[in-house]
């Protein structure tokens, strides 16, 4: 009979299932960081003297900021000079159609399970997909053009809209918000767009998909969602990495803009490589994610699962700047091996009568540690703020660790702020009561887990609270001591 | 024979457990243990199962002539072995409904079949559900959680009801629960009960055996089986207690 901790042994070993690389011929930029690389891209993607000149801002911010020293992981050092900061499929810079992008290219996003031709997709879900630096096709754009709606790749909407680009960038993470976030800002290759018009719903799931393939180059990405009044979209990013020794950096940015009485609802499958059982590799999720509900009534909801990463360091944030708007944060964080996460949310009530609700669920396994960090702030105006706050910690095992950092600052005193945590293991009893109806001790830390996360499974869209259900019982399959 | 013990022996930690344990049972039989707190009662319960906690330090178990002790937990009951627990634990988040599915999956595979389509589970559930009387609102609860004591024991005889294995072991089953409760619970059972399976109900009052009428009563004490009768044991050890089988007891022993 095999002990549980040699059922943690086999399991720990069990390969990453995306890790495989594809080869295609890539144009790389030479590593190093400065204006003349900026220059390079921005020339690279045709973009306006105004981009570039916001690149090179946000490249000087970034070369006077230093790294952060209150985050509770052993900062790696990240030589920026070594990075390569452009990839890009070589033989085809823009895909007009599906004809002209590189088999090989359809077939990696295929075995992602991806399909990107419209017969093959899976309906009511509109795809971008993004390979290193490039967005490769975006599906189903006629029928949400029918509609007003607009989703395209970054460098598309610079060239075709860009009012709306000059508008919206950086007008809620600003170039110069964190170190990260100005290095995207200088260097980020390309992204995903979306403009919901006046009262449109948008009558299918949006989703990006983010592969980085390419050796020693960061992925730098920038998603900005702007719906204007009266609209509603869902969108959900998925990513994963190939398997290898080095470490590599996901600076990402992301912007959400929600005017009167729009909603957002934004979800993450995150699942870049974690990095083998010893540590080793895995990719540095630097990401910046922010959303302002800029008119009255507006509503914004994150809602992540974190199952990849090497350390995955992210607040996905909500500025409740319009009165009675409504922020919303649900994550899942998982943690095994030697992975870390430092992840949490910002809600900032500026408005009257604003709403925040916080559910986060972290777990950790293995010598992982893994941290919620969280802030709520009620401004002098924002009367009548309410914020709940739950934050659950479930630890497998004796080696890893779970923290929580809840920061609250109120200036007003009808603000109503509230926090409740707990801290649980997954039992032996719970898992000899599984094992006794003939549930494997695989299976019933699935199931262990998956209750324990299912507040927040629940406010995925359909299609992927299945995959992000199968994703927890993979990273954690059998880590139970 | 179904169920073949033999000289079994068993620790947690340091300390002895079981000291010798023998018994046999046939399909078709229904068996009680008996004894005061601490005799080994759910201790003999938890090695049957394969409680990890418990290190077995001699003897032999053979189920169906298959080698009990060698296999994992799961496997036992897949094999036919169920263990309804005097303290069934609670799940949350995972509904009952989802929990039954994934047993019964997993039994069925073991007998080579094919899960039951979501019609086919639903009609089986429907099934057992009204023959032990259980409530079909807390089928879509989470496992366990917030059920009353009564509940929790009624879900255990439903899963019984709904894996059909061929040795049932009911540790205190009625342990906590009222009247009414009690007779629910062994109506489920009766209902159960058939030439082809087999019970072993462990209990510290004989009231249980009122409504499940064993074939044979063992009296466990001190981790060994001290005397073995039919239901009269039971009757006699009710008017008397436990105190006069512990002074015989400690009379035979040697004094260490």
């Amino acid at each position: 009979m095999a002990t549980e901790n040699e059922i943690i042994q086999q399991l720990a070993d069990k390969a990453y299932e995306f890790g495989f690389e594809t080869t295609i011929d890539m144009e790389v930029a030479p590593p190093g960081l400065d204006e003349d690389i900026i220059r390079f891209i921005s020339a690279k993607k045709e973009e306006p003297e105004w981009l570039l000149e916001w690149r090179l801002k946000a490249y000087r911010a970034f070369t006077k900021m230093k790294m952060p020293d209150w985050q509770h992981f052993k900062m790696p050092e990240i030589d920026f000079q070594q990075l390569s900061y452009y990839a890009a499929p070589k033989n085809q810079a823009k895909y007009n159609s599906l004809d002209e992008v590189d088999p090989e290219l359809l077939r990696t996003f295929e075995k992602l399970g991806i399909p990107l031709d419209e017969q093959k997709a899976l309906s009511g879900v509109a795809v971008d997909a993004v390979f290193d630096s490039v967005s490769v096709a975006t599906t189903f754009r006629k029928e949400l053009a029918e509609k007003g709606v607009i989703f395209c790749s970054f460098g598309e909407a610079v060239k075709e809209h860009p009012e709306l680009v000059k508008q919206y960038l950086g007008s809620v993470v600003p170039h110069s918000d964190n170190i990260f976030a100005a290095l995207n800002a200088a260097v980020f290759s390309d992204g995903s767009f979306v403009y919901i018009p006046k009262g449109v719903r948008c009558p299918m799931e949006l989703s990006t998909y983010f592969r980085i393939n390419a050796r020693n180059t960061g992925q730098f990405e920038r998603t900005l969602i702007v719906a204007d009044e009266g609209a509603y979209v869902s969108y959900l990013e998925g990513c994963t990495a190939p398997m290898r020794d080095e470490n590599q950096l996901h600076a990402a940015v992301v912007e959400i803009v929600a005017l009167e009485n729009a909603e957002v609802k934004y979800s993450t499958v995150q699942n870049w490589y974690p990095g083998d059982k010893e540590g080793k590799g895995g990719i540095y999720n630097f990401v910046t994610k922010r959303g302002i509900c800029k008119g009255a009534k507006a509503k914004i909801s994150w809602t992540q699962v974190e199952t990849g990463s090497a350390i995955t360091w992210k607040y996905p944030s909500v500025i409740l700047a319009g009165d009675n708007s409504v922020g919303e944060f649900y994550s899942v964080a998982v943690t095994s091996n030697l992975q870390q996460a430092d992840t949490g949310t910002k809600m900032f009530h500026i408005g009257k009568n604003t709403r925040s609700h916080i559910i986060s669920k972290g777990i950790s396994a293995g010598r992982s540690q893994n941290v919620y960090r969280g802030l709520v702030t009620v401004g002098p105006k924002a009367t009548h703020a309410r914020n709940f706050t739950q934050c659950d910690s479930l630890l497998i095992g004796d080696r890893c660790g779970a923290h929580t950092f809840p920061y609250i600052e109120s200036k007003n005193p009808t603000a109503m702020i509230e926090h409740e945590a707990t801290t649980s293991k997954i039992g032996e009893d719970q898992v000899f009561y599984l094992n006794a109806r003939g549930i494997d001790t695989e299976q019933a830390v699935a199931l262990i887990v998956n209750g324990y996360a299912k507040e927040v499974l629940n406010q995925l869209p359909m299609e992927f609270a299945v995959e992000a259900q199968k994703l927890l019982s993979i990273t954690l399959e059998g880590s139970v001591g | 024979m179904m169920l073949n013990i033999n000289d079994l022996q068993a620790r947690v930690e340091e300390k002895a457990i079981l000291k010798g344990i023998n018994l046999q049972i046939n399909p078709g039989e229904v068996h009680a243990i008996m004894g005061p707190n601490g005799s080994g009662k759910s201790s003999l319960a938890s090695v049957l199962a394969g409680r990890e906690s418990y290190e077995v330090t001699g003897g032999s178990v053979t189920f169906d002539g298959k080698d009990l002790l060698d296999m994992s937990p799961e496997v036992r009951a897949r094999e036919g072995l169920f263990l309804a627990f005097q303290y069934p634990v609670e799940i949350p988040g995972v509904s009952n409904m989802q929990f039954l599915k994934a047993a019964v999956t997993e039994h069925r595979a073991h007998k080579g079949l094919p899960p039951f389509t979501p019609k086919e589970f639903l009609a089986f559930v429907k099934e057992k559900q009204q023959l032990v009387q259980f409530d079909s609102q807390l089928m879509n609860r989470s496992l366990n959680e917030g059920f009353s004591g009564g509940e929790k024991k009624r879900n255990e005889i439903l899963q019984l009801a709904m894996l059909e294995p061929k040795l049932s072991i009911l540790d205190e089953t009625d342990s906590g629960l009222d009247i009414d409760a009690l007779r629910i619970v062994s109506e489920g059972v009766n209902k159960l009960r058939s030439k082809d399976n087999a019970f072993l109900i462990i209990t510290h009052y004989q009231r249980l055996l009122d409504y499940i009428v064993p074939d044979f009563v063992h009296v466990l004490y001190n981790g060994r089986i001290v005397r073995s009768g039919t239901r009269e044991l039971a009757l006699e050890l009710e008017e008397k207690g436990y105190d006069w089988l512990k002074e015989e007891m400690h009379l035979q022993e040697p004094v260490q």
